[in-house]
């Protein structure tokens, strides 16, 4: 058995599956029933000044049969008074000492106002802080959350307030409604942050009901936009927790969030640059329970890599994501498809000739029946085919000779001007 | 067994209705195949990807439409196509996986479309060309809806008081309920198309006359009752042509006291029916005898196994010698066994009889179901060439005589395609589309 323990910039957890800042860790009886189940930390839902929430919060996206492939929410921070959360804070913390148990908090943009927050929530022993600048709706029009965020100066004020008064590890939470991420790390990181996490949810609007014509979800009859998380958005927050990972200038320890569902996702994110990762749709969709799989698969994989402990994984592929113009353009796949594996359903040939590059011939065979075959030498290596086909592994991209040595845009820019 | 337990088992659908949950899955679960195998299975062509993919999407009437526009006894099918050796036979997820389960989801689609009253098709503008459509079956009112379709006037002779053919009174209510063939019916019926019922070519209007009034015939009048076996005793009540059987169950006439022991003679899809539907009227012991085997017999591998479910035994290489009685009621049946030589020219091994082995099997009924008489009379003085009373159409399914065309079980030879309801629906399809494309460059006066 690998060790699953991390230490995200002092906060120490027995694995990496912590559950987000969100309605699972809305009390302390869901956050230890949680920690009945597994999970290796908890950031409890963000505490600051008690909202009223509207009802009516959720929508799930459903693709074909597949359920909450994404959701968004427009549900704001604890409506529940500080003092109830802090005495259940202290009892889990004393339940669960091994737990991270991080203190997700919102303010408004007042020194005062900050400090006073910080030195009230670290005295119930939270292990941390986690800085909300990421709440997309609702907090935002009052000045706070994606408000503060979405400007880097204020992240970089916001930090130094509360780092110049906690005396545990302050995470900056960022939100990915802004065009380049790095600008609010980098300032997170400025003004002090011990380190980051990303995504906060996204900029969204989940649908129009075709018979009310209202939007989805609605509150009597109007809604707004909400933070949309799940499956659907971990390309999204994978490509952010991976710029970061490669910058510079941030530089302090990533905790990855945005559609973990599975130890696999949470081994991408590690492998990325995140030291650990946060969950929440997957626990949503199907309770507390699912943790058991992610530690014990993530254990089972770490033990076939012959890996000691997940802090390997960190970073492990960050050195792989580069720009565009650093890639080889010489490099060449093409499609290859296993005759005896093809259930000839012609999805790979339809895909092929009316929208990438016509290279799949339907060949007929003595028995009636069409052999599809890939006409190497007009395949691009788009992999669409591969990524239509039903069966898998049936389409595999292989690598062909390639005849020239590698060159990538940059180099081939370089030595078109040089040559001048 | 109570009259009521009786009727409820026989017209109780043996189809489950698939849930909202199950549909949605099933449908997911098909690929949308590009170039579909199914499709090309399906002797009417049914774009199968695209009416599973309507349902996914909620376009419940384009997906009727989809199975309606080629299929015109789509309905039907959805409950009696032998689904497994056609558009599910086909699928490709055979190999990895389990078929789409397409029969149910059309079955599910059209009866949607039922309950919600939903126009699917139009009638053309006029053409002013006329045709007599004989015989409303599925060929028949396959052939009409298209004909309809393309604005000419059609009008329909139906010998039986109501519409549909072997759908409405040939197939056990149990696999079909009437409603679902009316249901057809109706449709074509709602295009404009004429009908006279109880009419029958031949005895109540001559086929000449037919020639003189319409500008072109359809034949679509099917097949008769079923052959005599041509033996001792079959004249003793408790004896019974299957078709005129079920024809009595389905329309709720009385077929009098079954008994316990039914003998079945023959193993094809009404051979089946009868079997299962005697079980269903209280029967104790139902057994189907065949002269060959069961690698032989026509039944579809789905009919047989239902009747295996439905307690019905078998008993192969047996041909009936004479029926025994009594007082003028069956009693037993006699048999011979028989071995298989070379095969025949219907492309099956021949039986021949084994001498002196002949035993004796009871029954309190039975029922013959060894094929289908051919109907003649219709034809007398259409100058359509027939043989053994089949009649002879080329692939665009005209005659020999151009202003006569033909469709379903009245062209059907044996071993020639097979008589299923689909292939009927097609026939009467193309039939039509052949007629309209002879019309097409002519203007009627």
């Amino acid at each position: 058995m690998a060790d699953l323990s991390i230490d995200l910039a002092g906060i120490r957890s027995p694995n990496p599956f912590w559950l987000a800042s969100a309605p699972p860790t809305n009390s302390g009886y869901q956050v230890m029933r949680a920690f009945e189940a597994g999970w290796g930390g908890a950031v409890w839902k963000t505490l600051g000044d008690p909202i009223v929430n509207v009802s009516s919060r959720f929508a799930g996206l459903q693709v074909g049969s597949q359920r909450m492939f994404a959701m968004n929410n427009i549900e704001l921070i604890t409506d529940r008074p500080l003092e109830v959360n802090l005495k259940e804070i202290r009892e889990v913390k004393k339940r669960f000492p091994d737990r991270a148990v991080v203190a997700s908090l919102m303010m408004e943009p007042k020194k005062e106002s900050w400090q006073e927050l910080v030195k009230r929530v670290q005295d119930v022993g939270v292990d941390g802080f986690e800085l909300n600048f990421g709440c997309p709706h609702g907090m935002s029009e009052r000045g706070m959350g994606s408000a503060v965020g979405q400007v880097p100066e204020l992240v970089q004020q916001s930090t130094e307030w509360v780092v110049e008064a906690a005396e545990v590890p302050v995470i900056v939470k960022l939100t990915p409604n802004i065009t380049d991420i790095r600008h609010t790390a980098r300032a997170a990181a400025q003004g002090g942050a011990n380190a980051i996490s990303m995504i906060n949810t996204i900029n969204s609007l989940m649908g129009v009901d075709l018979d009310t014509w209202y939007p989805v979800p609605h509150v009597d009859g109007k809604g707004a936009h909400g933070g949309y998380c799940g499956p659907a958005v971990k390309p999204i927050a994978l490509h952010m927790v991976a710029d970061c990972a490669r910058d510079p200038d941030i530089n302090i320890p990533i905790s990855g969030i945005g559609g973990v569902s599975t130890w696999r996702d949470a081994v991408e994110y590690l492998l990325m640059g995140a030291t650990g990762v946060q969950v929440c749709t997957a626990a949503m969709h199907h309770g507390f329970g699912i943790v058991e799989d992610m530690i014990d698969g993530l254990n089972h994989y770490l033990d076939d890599r012959g890996l000691a402990s997940v802090r390997e994984l960190t970073g492990r592929s960050v050195h792989r994501y580069t720009e565009w113009g650093n890639l080889n353009l010489e490099y060449k796949v093409v499609a290859r498809i296993d005759q005896d594996a093809c259930i000839r359903c012609n999805k790979c040939y339809i895909a092929c000739e009316d929208t990438a590059h016509q290279c799949i011939d339907r060949v007929p065979q003595p028995d009636g029946i069409h052999r599809l075959v890939v006409r190497e030498e007009d395949c691009v290596g788009c992999n669409l085919c591969s990524m239509v086909c039903p069966v898998d592994d049936c389409i595999t991209m292989v690598q062909v000779d390639a005849s020239k040595p590698a060159q990538t845009w940059r180099e081939r820019e370089m030595a078109r001007i040089g040559g001048k | 067994m109570s009259e009521r337990l009786e009727s409820s088992s026989l017209f109780a659908s043996i189809h489950r209705s698939l849930g909202r949950m199950d549909v949605v899955h099933e449908a997911n679960r098909c690929l949308y195949c590009y170039d579909a195998p199914c499709t090309q299975a399906c002797p009417t062509h049914i774009d199968v990807p695209a009416f599973i993919h309507k349902i996914r999407t909620g376009n419940l009437k384009g997906s009727a439409r989809v199975i309606m526009e080629a299929n015109p006894a789509g309905a039907s099918c959805a409950r009696v196509c032998p689904t497994e050796e056609l558009c599910e036979g086909a699928c490709v997820l055979n190999k990895e996986d389990v078929a789409i389960r397409i029969g149910d989801l059309q079955r599910y689609v059209t009866d949607w479309v039922r309950e919600h009253d939903v126009e699917l098709f139009q009638p053309g503008p006029p053409t002013g060309f006329r045709v007599a459509v004989v015989g409303g079956g599925p060929a028949g009112l396959s052939a009409a809806r298209e004909l309809a379709r393309m604005g000419h006037s059609v009008t329909i002779y139906e010998a039986k008081s109501r519409l549909g053919g072997l759908n409405t009174y040939g197939i056990v209510p149990f696999r079909l309920p009437e409603d679902v063939a009316l249901w057809e019916a109706e449709q074509v019926v709602k295009l404009g198309v004429t009908v006279h019922t109880d009419t029958a070519v031949g005895r109540d209007i001559s086929p000449q006359e037919l020639l003189t009034r319409f500008d072109a015939v359809v034949l679509a009048f099917g097949m008769g009752a079923v052959p005599r076996l041509g033996i001792e005793g079959e004249e003793l009540t408790g004896v019974w042509d299957a078709i005129e059987l079920i024809e009595r169950v389905k329309t709720g006439k009385s077929i009098g006291e079954i008994g316990s022991t039914v003998v079945v003679i023959g193993a094809g899809n009404t051979a089946v029916d009868a079997a299962t539907c005697s079980k269903r009227l209280g029967a104790e012991q139902v057994t189907m005898v065949y002269r060959r085997t069961e690698k032989e017999m026509t039944a579809y591998e789905f009919e047989y196994d239902f009747a295996k479910q439905e307690g019905v035994e078998f008993r192969w290489l047996s041909a009936p010698t004479r029926i025994l009685g009594e007082e003028g009621r069956v009693r037993g049946v006699e048999f011979i066994r028989m071995r298989l030589e070379a095969a025949d020219d219907s492309g099956r091994p021949r039986p021949v009889p084994i001498p002196g082995s002949e035993y004796v099997v009871e029954a309190d009924t039975v029922i013959r179901a060894i094929g289908q008489h051919r109907l003649t009379e219709v034809l007398q003085g259409l100058g359509v060439e027939c043989r053994d009373g089949v009649i002879q159409v080329d692939e665009r399914f005209r005659t020999s005589n151009p202003k006569v065309f033909a469709a379903g079980d009245c062209t059907f030879e044996k071993g020639r395609g097979e008589a299923m309801v689909v292939e009927a629906a097609e026939q009467g399809k193309v039939a039509a589309w052949s007629l309209h494309q002879q019309w097409s460059h002519m203007q009627r006066v």
